[in-house]
């Protein structure tokens, strides 16, 4: 089931935005670093919630859709157990759909 | 060890806490009722909640699905707390919770995070050696069980709800919360019958 | 990482997978905050309730700490510090009653 109104349903395949902001200026972001430009699975969505990169500057924060995003470990760093993975709150708008048959 | 405050820390602390009271914003009652309510939370409230699921079906179902008000349903606050989200383990999926961001933990059902928790060394290797930090607990899984490394990155909080153990079979809730550690619930533990 | 990736250097507090680390025995430290954790912890609570600043803003005044103030200062101290300073940028408080 896709949550009313989310852009990507479980199970879709998505790209982390290959975006860092922190090297333009201040700014406080969730997305971590080490899944900015990898590719993985929407696990499921999560609702929506005021964007944290507004809250923390006291601005103004329109909801935000968040999804938990699945990864498999071995492909972040080249390393680890192939069988283990990792799961990720990611923000709709550093997610981007992936085109069937991309790497 | 977590080192104590620098003297210049707590200086600076009480110079707040006075500039704060002299402009009326808060006050010595509030900060101690604060503390008091926080001090009230603990990992018992988590450990009732795995007990509970473990003996009765249908508190499962909510805890899975809305771990929120699975937390009220044992008299737990919730009101303003972040949403909670719990996880399942089976026998071929093991989760481990970390915050590689801040700190980000299920307090109002676990209580204060404990130091290691917040630790630069927890932060930065559970994500990528979860093995290798779950051996230093003492806990291996075999290869066919799939560890999977739950980033607390945003504005969830969770917790897990481990397996039975085998040998428990016939115990009351409150002897199998007893063996649900703290440890147990962010997942770099196991629950043990002896 | 492949040998070509663009190097980008994480932000002090983005330390999953931090090689830094990598060899770093996890403390196994479990007691509770002390009387100045719980204090500050108290007080951040308390200024959330009230609308003066969020846990976003908490977060954004610690990621602005220096590298090696980030590094060296305790946990609690590092939000004290943050708490601070968003106070003296919303004008709550002014710097010079900290000093």
């Amino acid at each position: 089931m896709t949550e009313a109104g989310a852009a990507f349903a479980p199970g879709a395949r998505v790209r982390v935005r290959d975006d860092w902001p922190e090297e333009r200026g201040p700014c406080h972001i969730r997305t971590p670093h080490y899944v900015r430009g990898r590719t993985g699975t929407v696990e499921r969505a999560l609702g929506a919630f005021p964007n944290p990169e507004d809250l923390a500057f006291g601005r103004p924060a329109p909801r935000r859709r968040l999804y938990h995003v699945r990864f498999d470990q071995r492909p972040l760093w080249n390393e680890g157990h192939p069988r283990d993975t990792v799961l990720v709150e990611i923000f709709e708008h550093w997610l981007e759909p992936l085109a069937e048959g991309s790497p | 060890m977590a080192a104590p405050p620098r003297p210049e820390s707590v200086a600076m602390l009480e110079k707040l806490v006075a500039a704060l009271t002299a402009k009326g914003i808060l006050t010595e009652e509030e900060i101690a009722e604060r503390q008091a309510i926080t001090d009230r939370a603990s990992p018992e409230t988590g450990a009732r909640m795995v007990a509970r699921a473990w003996t009765d079906p249908d508190y499962r179902r909510l805890l899975l699905s809305d771990g929120t008000a699975a937390a009220e349903a044992m008299g737990v606050t919730m009101a303003g707390a972040p949403p909670l989200g719990v996880l399942e383990d089976t026998p071929t999926r093991h989760h481990l919770v970390v915050c590689t961001l801040c700190s980000c933990y299920p307090r109002a059902v676990l209580g204060y995070p404990p130091h290691w928790y917040k630790s630069a060394a927890y932060r930065a290797r559970a994500v990528r050696d979860p093995r290798g930090v779950l051996a230093e607990w003492g806990t291996h899984l075999p290869d066919h069980v799939e560890v999977r490394v739950v980033d607390s990155t945003a504005d969830y909080r969770w917790m897990v709800l481990p397996m039975r153990p085998a040998g428990t079979e016939g115990w009351s809730e409150e002897r199998l919360a007893a063996i649900v550690t703290r440890d147990c619930l962010i997942g770099v533990a196991l629950p043990r019958a002896g | 990482m492949p040998d070509d990736a663009p190097a980008h250097v994480p932000a002090t507090h983005d330390l999953g997978g931090a090689s830094r680390f990598r060899c770093t025995p996890i403390d196994p430290d479990d007691a509770p905050p002390d009387a100045f954790g719980k204090r500050v912890d108290a007080i951040r609570q308390i200024l959330a309730q009230k609308k003066l600043m969020t846990v976003d803003e908490l977060r954004r005044g610690i990621e602005s700490l220096p590298p090696e103030e980030y590094h060296a200062l305790g946990y609690y101290e590092r939000w004290l510090r943050s708490i601070a300073a968003i106070m003296i940028e919303k004008g709550v408080i002014a710097a010079e009653e900290l000093r």
